[in-house]
């Protein structure tokens, strides 16, 4: 008895298993991306590709470097713990080339009421006014220095405002 | 040996090959950034935040946020004496603007900055179904731009609505606790500027980081916790109405 007599129908079939097997491990090679489950079932370029966008932000640590006399300013204030751009905005361009771009000029009348006026939900020991009737419509600099806000007795006096 | 026609034929599928891979580049990758360092995790104090949206501001400055959408945004809630289970909550443009003052000024009121919990066992991660948004090793909630598909499975699944499809990719998109920037050793840019130190970005893998005594010696609570996503969005004196 012979059993590989008359097998040439299932040679046939194992070749047509194999090239099916074979087109699927080159298709499967050729889709997948190369980094695919290096960490998980996700491709692991994307952290870096996510953790390469450039930043906006600098960091108040930069600015330090250079804007001592502002540090100086706000260690003798409570906006000590204010960082620089929390008023003055994205700043990484101007640390990348301080010569030509430049922050803007702010003005003190929408930028202190963002965080001062006053409004029930903020906390009662945080200092808040209505700036409608606090100043009469002067800017805030007008008596307060953004830096190091507390006013002297000597503007306050000058220009009438009240607490 | 000669370089004939047959030859050269011969060699430019692998010229292609390689070629492509040249195209692809190799991403930046930062220096001395180890992933299995670090397990990233995000402080929020409620008794400190006033509500200025200087936080959303910034994400949307930093992350080129469209208009419309956000990444974080600040609640205000209003919680009337006799009824603490409904608070009225509101967030005007997600709080950018700030808020105007509430019509009713009794009750008690508070803001609550809202922004991704990288749970450690997140539900929009499970849903994908191409594995295009994942928890990455250092504990961030990730998406994957160039394999997302915009099923918005992920949208629907999140528990704390932090998802959202952007118009112009038609990709997920979400908050990535700025991972380009606590890759390179700086803060998120919610944290950089917000006034009053009510975000803290933390790394729970970091013995000396002071967040491990702040939860040892507050009441912290995350948002939703029965629902077990492991969130890592600590807040403290949160209010129980809080949802």
């Amino acid at each position: 008895m012979n059993l590989f007599k008359d097998i040439e129908h299932l040679i046939r079939l194992a070749v047509v298993i194999v090239v099916l097997l074979l087109v699927f491990v080159v298709l499967r090679v050729a889709v997948v991306p190369h980094s695919f489950g290096e960490y998980g079932h996700y491709r692991g370029d994307a952290i870096q590709e996510v953790a390469a966008r450039p930043i906006s932000f600098a960091g108040h640590a930069v600015c330090e470097d250079c804007h001592t006399d502002v540090v100086d300013q706000k260690k003798l204030g409570k906006h000590v713990v204010v960082s620089c751009e929390a008023c003055h905005g994205a700043q990484a361009r101007h640390v990348e080339d301080p010569g030509s771009v430049k922050p803007a000029k702010l003005d003190t009348a929408i930028l202190c009421a963002r965080c001062h006026e006053a409004n029930s939900a903020k906390p009662k020991g945080f200092p808040q006014v209505a700036t409608a009737d606090h100043s009469a419509g002067l800017a805030c600099d007008t008596c307060h220095q953004p830096h190091r806000p507390k006013i002297e007795t000597a503007a306050k006096n000058e220009a009438g405002g009240r607490k | 040996m000669d370089i004939t026609r047959r030859r050269l034929l011969m060699l430019l599928p692998a010229a292609a090959m390689a070629w492509k891979y040249v195209q692809a580049g190799t991403p930046e990758a930062a220096p001395n950034y180890k992933l299995t360092e670090h397990w990233w995790a995000m402080l929020i104090d409620i008794p400190k935040c006033i509500g200025c949206g200087s936080c959303v501001r910034a994400c949307a400055e930093e992350n080129d946020v469209p208009e419309g959408y956000y990444r974080t945004w600040i609640e205000r809630y209003h919680v009337a004496d006799w009824k603490i289970e409904r608070p009225d909550v509101e967030s005007p443009d997600g709080g950018k603007n700030g808020f105007p003052p509430h019509a009713d000024e009794g009750g008690k009121n508070f803001f609550v900055p809202k922004l991704c919990n990288h749970c450690a066992d997140s539900p929009c991660t499970q849903v994908c179904p191409v594995g295009a948004t994942f928890v990455s090793p250092d504990g961030v909630v990730l998406v994957d731009k160039n394999y997302c598909l915009g099923c918005r499975y992920c949208v629907q699944a999140c528990p704390y609505g932090c998802r959202f499809i952007n118009p112009k990719t038609n990709t997920a998109e979400k908050c990535t606790l700025c991972y380009h920037r606590i890759t390179k050793g700086l803060t998120t840019a919610c944290c950089e500027v917000c006034p009053t130190g009510a975000r803290q970005l933390a790394d729970l893998k970091n013995p000396k980081d002071p967040i491990h005594e702040y939860l040892r010696t507050h009441t912290v609570q995350v948002l939703k916790p029965h629902m077990a996503t492991g969130s890592k969005v600590f807040y403290n004196g949160m209010d129980g109405s809080v949802r």
